[in-house]
């Protein structure tokens, strides 16, 4: 099974890349890029075919891990 | 003073520190392995050290902080132990729950390596005892993400408390948005715990404490530590 992770910024949290990417678009002439926030994207394969197993496992992987929830929020995508 | 460095993959600064502490304590520290799943018997002190740990993959300390060593570490903070975490080991501190709060990229988006001043804010705790409230000590900083951060709550129950131990200032000791290299909130360099025995700052103490460096003003941070320990013993 295979399944995406995506950690963002939680909103209010000040995003320096993102504010540098978005000055790069900007310089680069793209055209209405009003914001950039960046975040991380994770693709994971599981053993297994147990989407509730699956889903905990993930969500321990993100608490444990991937995020810190002090700053960044999660979500989970399992594909089938 | 039986002092513990912790040695990750990708740390640089572990010697600087174990000089410094050999040099003011008198004592070889233990060089301490982060696959390790204890302490050496009777540390009186664990230092994280500063570095790149784990090349800063995913979150600065971020894997660092979940290494079979920390566990130990958590432990011997929750009976009291003191533990000092610097640039690297603060953010280490952080991502493994001993310090609240987050260290995130300097709000000038550079990497920072010059010397700054620091307000120290209290001088009767075992990190601090070695200088006077209000002193202003030189340091060096060398860091890309020291900009500490924490929700409101947080903040206010630090400064309420009296947690925050030192601060970005001037010269003479203004704390303004000028000397916040960082841009950390209210220019936060270093921090302890609720019990007060966890400390970790962005500032490298370590690398002021020898004539030839220009600055000794390190050197009190280490000597108000050994002296907190000579009497508690």
């Amino acid at each position: 099974m295979k399944a995406r992770v995506t950690v963002t910024l939680k909103s209010g949290i000040l995003d320096p890349q993102g504010k540098a990417i978005e000055g790069a678009l900007k310089s680069l002439g793209v055209d209405g890029v009003a914001n950039v926030r960046q975040g991380k994207v994770f693709d994971i394969e599981l053993a297994g075919a147990d989407k509730a197993k699956a889903e905990a496992a993930l969500k321990s992987a993100a608490d444990k891990l991937l995020a810190n929830t002090v700053i960044e929020n999660y979500a989970i995508e399992l594909k089938a | 003073m039986k002092s513990a460095v912790l040695v990750f993959p990708g740390i640089n600064r572990e010697r600087d520190m174990a000089r410094a502490l050999k040099l003011i304590s008198g004592r070889e520290p233990a060089m301490v392995w982060h696959a390790e799943k204890s302490l050496p018997a009777g540390t009186d002190l664990v230092v994280v050290p500063g570095g790149f740990s784990y090349g800063d993959y995913l979150r600065c300390g971020a894997i660092a902080a979940r290494a079979p060593i920390m566990d130990a570490v958590r432990a011997y903070a929750a009976k009291g132990g003191l533990v000092l975490g610097v640039c690297n080991g603060f953010q280490i501190l952080c991502e493994s729950g001993l310090l609240p709060g987050v260290l995130m990229r300097n709000a000038g988006l550079k990497f920072i390596c010059h010397d700054v001043h620091l307000r120290v804010e209290r001088s009767d705790t075992p990190f601090t005892r070695g200088y006077n409230a209000g002193q202003v000590i030189r340091v060096p900083v060398a860091h890309g993400e020291g900009n500490y951060e924490a929700d409101e709550e947080t903040i206010k129950r630090l400064e309420g408390e009296g947690r925050v131990l030192y601060r970005y200032c001037s010269p003479d000791g203004v704390v303004d948005e000028r000397h916040n290299v960082n841009g950390a909130a209210h220019s936060i360099a270093g921090i302890v715990n609720d019990a007060g025995n966890v400390l970790g700052m962005m500032p490298h103490p370590e690398n002021h404490v020898e004539d030839i460096m220009g600055c000794t003003d390190g050197r009190g941070l280490f000597a108000g530590l050994v002296a907190h320990l000579d009497r508690a013993a």
